[in-house]
């Protein structure tokens, strides 16, 4: 079996626009909340999210991209750039026919559909733009940024809702481990913040009205964001003969079902995902310093990813640091995983622990030590990523310091 | 059909009973109505009253709206009716 190691790193989210103002707002406790902006806000009971606001796309891409591009592949595309430009690498011939692109998405190009079925629905237009369906389709993404990279061996979209992301790297990982691949872009995007994708959200009433304080006493829901991650993962000897710089090894992954509610999680579900994790990397439970958790901020999935937690690491989770990323850049749904990778990273690289900001009450059903609000410096070695999505699918990444 | 009625009508077809089944002391739990069944049972409520109910299942304790019982349920719908139609 192959070592697999991140040698890039990209994002957009509403926290910055690039890997290094994300982490400086994630140092800083920064958030990222803010009320939304879009058409028919006003008709909506939730008004807040992690909106990037102030985003032009026509200073990224040209007219004609632009009518292809939804939201959610040009932010994939954004970070797709950042991380490959870190990377260092160039796609040409036989590096070219064996990686790949595997993206992570939930609602695919939902700009594109909410505009269109207004146009058709209540404006009572006859007539669409030709491109809809390519620019709406969940595999966008991935296609272009393959297109754009030259990038020409397996590219996919995986769509597992809120677990998303951590599928798509999870099986990017196992395609570089097996050998079946030399380099795997992947992460995900994600870009429901428009007037049809939060007012899905509204009905569930699971969404709060001001503010995601996971792990809280007093949290009283979500908060959308939206955004995108793109790592590079590539084989360990590769990058090691061109000499590029590794910013962490990945070393093991789990998924598992639930197999019981659409939307209630399971504390066995979760813990299986984690345990299987750490058994797939063959890391000790000792070894686990820091766990970016799913942490949404609703009652059900705190307390839950809490006993989980406890369950699956046993003494460990009095000492693990566990922080929840969303109260600053929100849930990016499908693409949530691969933004809070960068947290992951952020404390193996750099020694820097990111905060579960908004925390204002402990409950005793999430007695861990959540990094409340403040940043914190620590050393650690192995970390891991929660996701737990609806639909009961569950997936953990476990990375270790290179 | 008077709103304890209506009520009554939207939770027995949610919990798959017959209306004379459910009384004014049951509760959602005693009824079989799970965490999806009650968000489900406070939308058919909006849509029959065109009322908003104000209720996060995130805290359900903390919100305006008593779920209870039936007779809570039905306590709030006739007060939200009344303030949201004034």
């Amino acid at each position: 079996m192959k070592r697999v190691v991140i040698t890039g790193a990209g994002t957009i989210n509403a926290l910055g626009r690039d890997v290094p103002a994300t982490l400086e707002a994630m140092r800083e406790g920064r958030c990222g909340i803010a009320e939304l902006e879009f058409r028919d806000v006003e008709r909506l009971a939730i008004r807040i999210g992690g909106q990037i606001k102030g985003y032009e796309p026509e200073s990224h891409f040209n007219r004609q991209q632009m009518a292809l591009y939804d939201r959610f592949t040009q932010f994939a595309l954004l970070a797709a750039r950042e991380a490959v430009a870190q990377s260092g690498l160039s796609f040409h011939g036989d590096l070219a026919d064996c990686s790949g692109v595997v993206l992570g998405t939930s609602g695919g190009g939902l700009n594109t559909q909410d505009e269109n079925y207004r146009s058709v629905y209540e404006e009572g237009k006859n007539r669409v733009h030709p491109f809809v369906v390519p620019k709406l389709m969940n595999n966008a993404a991935a296609s272009h940024v393959s297109m754009e990279m030259n990038l020409r061996g397996p590219t996919f979209t995986v769509a597992t809702a809120c677990a998303s992301s951590n599928h798509a790297m999870g099986l990017a990982f196992q395609m570089v481990r097996s050998g079946a691949c030399s380099v795997m872009l992947t992460g995900g995007s994600e870009s429901m913040l428009c007037f049809g994708g939060v007012k899905a959200w509204e009905g569930l009433r699971v969404m709060s009205k001001d503010a995601c304080r996971p792990f809280s006493a007093n949290r009283n829901g979500m908060v959308q964001g939206e955004g995108a991650g793109v790592y590079v993962f590539e084989e360990y000897e590769h990058a090691r003969a061109r000499g590029a710089e590794i910013l962490a090894e990945v070393v093991g992954f789990a998924m598992t079902s639930d197999a019981s509610d659409i939307v209630m999680p399971s504390k066995q579900g979760a813990a299986r995902a984690i345990t299987g994790a750490l058994r797939d990397g063959r890391i000790g439970r000792d070894e686990v310093g820091y766990i970016n958790a799913h942490g949404t901020g609703t009652a059900a999935n705190d307390k839950t990813e809490c006993a989980a937690v406890a369950d699956a690491l046993g003494g460990q989770a009095d000492r693990v640091m566990i922080s929840s990323t969303k109260a600053m850049h929100g849930h990016c749904i499908g693409g949530t995983g691969a933004v809070e990778l960068l947290a992951c990273i952020m404390a193996l690289r750099d020694g820097v622990i990111a905060p579960t900001i908004g925390y204002e009450e402990p409950d005793a059903e999430c007695a861990l030590d959540v990094v409340p609000n403040e940043a914190r410096e620590a050393e650690v070695d192995v970390v891991l990523s929660n996701a737990f999505a609806f639909g009961g699918l569950n997936a953990v990444l476990a990375l270790r310091k290179v | 059909m008077n709103v304890k009625d209506r009520v009554i009508a939207i939770i027995a077809e949610q919990a798959v009973l017959e209306p004379s089944d459910v009384t004014m002391e049951s509760t959602l739990d005693d009824l079989g109505i799970d965490s999806l069944g009650l968000v489900e049972s406070i939308f058919a409520i909006e849509e029959e009253f065109d009322i908003s109910v104000p209720f996060n299942a995130n805290e359900p304790e903390q919100s305006d709206f008593d779920i209870s019982s039936v007779a809570t349920i039905v306590a709030g719908i006739e007060k939200l009716i009344s303030e949201q139609t004034a």
